[in-house]
């Protein structure tokens, strides 16, 4: 068999939802995050939470979130969105792709466990300890498509609010975001799976066959 | 208005907005070749989605506007300093339009002025040259897979890599793989052998200008370029890193002259947003034609 249909081989046999689609649809309860597995694509309607660096760290050392936020059974998208306000003063998002996740690999974790987040959304995956606290919590990973800007955007049908604009500035502000239908893919599930891992560990065996 | 800060806000504009040709039919291909029902597939055709989308409405492809990369091409006599005063008025204006982000930030104080203008933003390479021709070609570098690229020193103890063409092939292969999927693949590789740190970067980005389908004319680096695209679309990286047939688009390459004691291999990666435009001016700034 050429190798690389032995990867997707594997893929497909390692992760039999691997073709499953799923609509995902608030309230995100335990239940729903841990029936997910890795491969699965999602279709989210609910609402997210946009958060990146500043926040991370924010709440990493111990900041507090504004009374009418909840992250607790809530999810958390890595993303700095576009924005401009319309003539009648309301937000609107013209464009929301994710950005790198990696970068909040150092705080990721215990927020989770602390905010009692369920699903995180970014790009890139994220490493061990995350995956370690998506099991021990019951949390995804979802990724989103790098770059589809717009399609992304046009999924959010409301900017419900939006904080620490003064202190973080537009892109690292928490965006409360209402989205339909807004598509990603389980890369790191709740039982301890993660498809980055994997890819990384097959593609690097491909590659040592060809050197 | 002048007629050269209209050309080159609409330079910008379509930069941002349309994904050129040659990379929109690879795109495609790439689209066609994943195997059906898997989420690379599902992906590539969100990204098929989003450059429709992009394009209809005349906004960004990405919301990374990226760093804003100029080549000029022009006569003796050009005057180089009005055009770089207007191309920053047009960054402005591009800006000011929503063509680009407010994407550009002091890197001390962590300023963002919203304007895009500072040191080294936009960047404006010029290259005179005999003929009377003036042309403007324009980058729009992402910062993800910007952060994917690598140089490497050789020899690489690691990776086995001598200071030949096998210790080549084996550094940018390793920056395939340890991009993964983290810089928005499938991704075209851009690459210079030789130079210093500097030059490196600067002649690997400059291959981005080539067009995606065309061929190295020095046989060995052409040998090179095809046997990397091969390899690494055999890896199973695939789009976003999600497992697959396409990794990378494209591989282009070239070699500049090192000292002895040097011997740097300096990759660049770009996105499947390859967004890079060109024009040619008229004698009175405005666009003759579009050069992809
Ligand atoms: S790497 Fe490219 S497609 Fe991905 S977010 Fe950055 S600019 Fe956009």
């Amino acid at each position: 068999m050429p190798p690389l249909e032995s990867l997707v081989g594997f893929i497909e046999f390692r992760f039999p939802a691997f073709l499953a689609m799923h609509p995902l649809v608030a309230p995100f309860t335990a239940a729903k995050i841990r029936a997910l597995n890795v491969g699965d694509e999602v279709f989210l309607t609910g609402t997210v939470f946009t958060g990146r660096d500043a926040v991370h760290k924010y709440l990493h050392e111990g900041g507090k979130l504004p009374p009418d936020i909840n992250l607790r059974d809530g999810i958390l998208y890595h993303c700095g969105p576009v924005t401009l306000k319309d003539e009648h003063g309301h937000w609107k998002v013209t464009a929301a792709g994710p950005t790198t996740s990696s970068r909040e690999e150092p705080y990721q974790a215990q927020i989770i466990g602390d905010f009692g987040v369920r699903a995180v959304i970014g790009k890139g995956g994220m490493g061990e300890r995350t995956l370690a606290a998506c099991k021990e919590y019951g949390c995804v990973y979802l990724h989103a498509i790098g770059g589809a800007a717009q399609v992304l955007a046009e999924c959010v049908k409301r900017v419900r609010s939006v904080h620490f604009m003064e202190e973080f500035g537009a892109p690292e502000a928490i965006w409360e975001l209402e989205v339909e239908a807004f598509p990603a893919v389980v890369t790191m599930d709740s039982h301890g799976n993660s498809l980055h891992r994997d890819v990384l560990a097959h593609s690097q065996a491909e590659l040592a066959r060809r050197l | 208005m002048s007629a050269l800060l209209e050309s080159l806000i609409e330079l910008i504009r379509r930069s941002s907005a349309e994904i050129p040709d040659d990379v929109n039919e690879a795109l495609v291909r790439s689209l066609e070749s994943e195997k059906k029902g898997t989420i690379a597939e599902s992906a590539m055709r969100i990204i098929e989605r989003n450059i429709e989308l992009a394009k209809r409405k005349s906004q960004p492809i990405c919301q990374d506007t990226g760093s804003v990369i100029f080549y000029v091409t022009c006569p003796v006599d050009y005057d180089q300093l009005t055009f770089e005063e207007i191309t920053r008025e047009a960054v402005k204006e591009a800006t000011r339009k929503g063509f680009l982000r407010q994407n550009s930030v002091d890197s001390i104080t962590g300023k963002n002025d919203g304007t895009n203008l500072g040191l080294g933003s936009p960047t404006v390479h010029f290259h005179q040259h005999r003929s009377g021709e003036t042309e403007v070609r324009l980058v729009l570098k992402g910062g993800g897979c910007e952060n994917v690229g690598a140089q490497y020193s050789l020899p690489h103890e690691k990776l086995h890599a001598n200071r030949d063409l096998d210790g080549c092939r084996r550094v940018i292969l390793d920056a395939v793989l340890q991009a993964q999927g983290r810089g928005c693949g499938p991704g075209v590789l851009g690459v210079c052998i030789g130079g210093d740190r500097a030059t490196g970067f600067e002649f690997s980005k400059q291959q981005f200008l080539r067009m995606l389908g065309d061929r190295n004319p020095d046989p060995t680096l052409d040998a090179l370029e095809q046997d990397i695209l091969k390899t690494a679309n055999e890896l199973g990286i695939g789009p976003m890193g999600f497992g697959g047939r396409t990794t990378l688009l494209g591989v282009k390459i070239c070699a500049a002259n090192r000292v002895p004691a040097s011997y740097f291999v300096s990759v660049s990666y770009m996105c499947w947003a390859f967004r890079r435009q060109g024009i040619q001016l008229d004698a009175a700034s405005r666009i003759a034609r579009w050069l992809y």
